[in-house]
């Protein structure tokens, strides 16, 4: 009898299980080692996706443990779709409760880190406004605009320095991350990610615009969380960052 | 015989590579002697950004063939239908000139294992995997190439060969097949069989393409060679001398070099289709 699919594919999980009968080597002899072709193909494979969407965490741990590690993932969690570049959603929880690392509590922020700058590079584009196009609003206007956000933009709020640990792990010579938290902003100006710290009350801000608030509802609350929230620094923050789709002001709404 | 040209208008009869982004800027510069760039679907189902860019300038100036990886054609489950549906809506946009994926399976219980997994030869494989093709020819509205595995072993169960699986397979669906030469080369050094008497049992008239890639050397058990399809290095000189042997007997073809681990800088890439290119001009029109 040949094996089903389900037994060679828990076999191929498991490396200490018994190669599935009724393969050979094609003159009769049983195939042994050729079946761990396959194992081999598939915990290496996979363990590249991992390196090429998680170099921070690679370097921070060191590629040893990041193969071990990645090794116990993919058996654990291996891909549900076929589109690779989207491997490792669940890796930034895996790390915060892997037991062996709890001492490193930020590796799972800066997991999502990475995961969201992967989400960003391959984000559907859309076309920027210019800044002109908020300017040009009377102070009334703008008060009640709602801003259109890029679909790649990110933002991602941790209690770590999660830019500083990142930059320290991937970026020659910076400096040692200072103990803050911080909330991070992802952009996408044009094809390249560019990951920066907001300032205070940024993510409230962003998040109160996706939430479809307008401008004052979104200042406001950002100004509820940090009372030094400055509106025009995020404003250009964005418009550098071709972060802004769309201007909706309220006399656009009525047409 | 069926004129092959005529069964596969799309992609020119000439050296065509697999493409990898770090090339983008030299192919732009000067693609010689490249006639054609096959892509990996998968990598190309992304909303947007540079990915889709890219192959949106490279679409304009060259053929494109759309090579699947992940769609398990020989899964003993059904068809993924979200993954048919992004391979519908990437052949819709794109309108490649021609599209293919593996007698193999990937997927099972929605565990994608992202490797091409061997199947048995019986009758029951060949009703699943004919259905299959049938679906996914329906799902992207277009004929398909079918390619042969690289084996490392073979199933016990198996009732027929390779060349007479294949065969079956075009004849009930209509697809076309995909001969990789690299493929061939590997399988029948692994299991000790004449990689010439595959050649001589292809059905070479329902070739539309054919592949070439380096592989890796290791033994078995017992200190027989075991070839590795790995495609990270330069395509081997025997298989160098199968692809001539393949094409005197199947005239020319989409010939395409296959380097997807350790990529090397583009003008090493242009070498190896250029030997392709100097291996197809020695072809008879």
């Amino acid at each position: 009898m040949s094996p089903t699919q389900t037994l060679f594919h828990d076999a191929l999980l498991d490396g200490n299980a018994p190669v599935p009968d009724g393969l050979s080597d094609g003159q009769g002899r049983a195939a042994g080692r050729r079946f761990d072709v396959y194992r081999n193909n598939v915990a290496v494979s996979l363990t590249e996706a991992l390196e090429v969407g998680f170099p921070a965490i690679r370097s921070l741990i060191g590629p040893e443990n990041f193969k071990k590690i990645s090794g116990l993932f993919l058996r654990q969690k291996p891909p549900s779709t076929p589109m690779i570049m989207q491997y490792g959603t669940e890796f930034p929880a895996f790390l915060e409760q892997f037991a062996p690392l709890l001492h490193l509590r930020y590796l799972g922020d800066v997991a999502r880190l990475e995961q969201a700058q992967r989400e960003a590079y391959h984000a559907a584009d859309r076309a920027p406004v210019e800044a002109g196009e908020i300017e040009r609003l009377s102070p009334d206007l703008m008060a009640q605009a709602r801003l259109e956000l890029a679909p790649a933009l990110r933002v991602l709020r941790s209690p770590w320095p999660v830019h500083g640990i990142w930059r320290y792990a991937c970026q020659d010579g910076a400096p040692k991350p200072a103990a803050v938290a911080e909330d991070v902003v992802i952009t996408r100006p044009e094809f390249d990610p560019v990951i920066k710290v907001l300032p205070p009350g940024g993510a409230v801000f962003l998040n109160a615009l996706r939430d479809a608030h307008n401008l004052t509802e979104a200042a406001e609350a950002a100004l509820g969380e940090a009372p030094g929230f400055d509106l025009a620094e995020i404003l250009g923050l964005l418009l550098a960052g071709q972060a802004i789709t769309a201007v909706i002001s309220p006399k656009e709404q009525s047409t | 015989m069926l004129d092959a040209r005529s069964l596969f208008p799309g992609l020119p009869a000439g050296p065509g590579v697999g493409y990898k982004p770090q090339h983008f800027p030299a192919i732009m510069d000067d693609p010689r002697p490249v006639e054609w760039l096959e892509i990996h679907a998968e990598n190309y189902m992304g909303d947007g950004g540079r990915p889709l860019a890219q192959l949106r300038h490279l679409a304009e100036r060259f053929a494109i063939s759309v090579h699947g990886v992940g769609l398990s054609i020989g899964g003993e489950g059904r068809l993924d239908r979200d993954h048919l549906a992004r391979l519908r809506h990437l052949c819709d946009w794109l309108q490649p000139a021609s599209f293919s994926e593996h007698l193999a399976w990937s997927t099972h219980d929605s565990h994608f294992l992202n490797d091409l997994l061997p199947l048995p030869y019986t009758e029951a494989t060949l009703t699943r995997v004919a259905d299959h093709v049938d679906e996914l020819q329906e799902a992207i509205g277009r004929r398909m190439l079918l390619e042969n595995p690289s084996s490392y072993l073979t199933f016990d169960e198996s009732t027929m060969s390779e060349t007479e699986f294949l065969t079956d397979i075009a004849r009930r669906t209509g697809c076309g097949l995909l001969l990789d030469v690299n493929n061939v080369f590997v399988s029948a050094t692994n299991l000790n069989l004449d990689p010439r008497a595959y050649i001589d049992a292809f059905p070479l008239s329902h070739v539309g393409e054919i592949h070439l890639g380096g592989h890796d050397e290791d033994h078995d058990d017992h200190g027989a060679p075991l070839l590795i399809d790995s495609h990270g290095r330069a395509v081997a000189d025997p298989v160098w001398a199968l692809l001539d042997y393949t094409l005197a007997h199947a005239g020319a073809r989409p010939l395409l070099i296959e380097w997807d681990s350790d990529v090397p800088e583009w003008p090493i890439l242009a070498a190896e289709a250029q030997r392709a290119a100097n291996a197809l001009q020695q072809v008879p029109a």
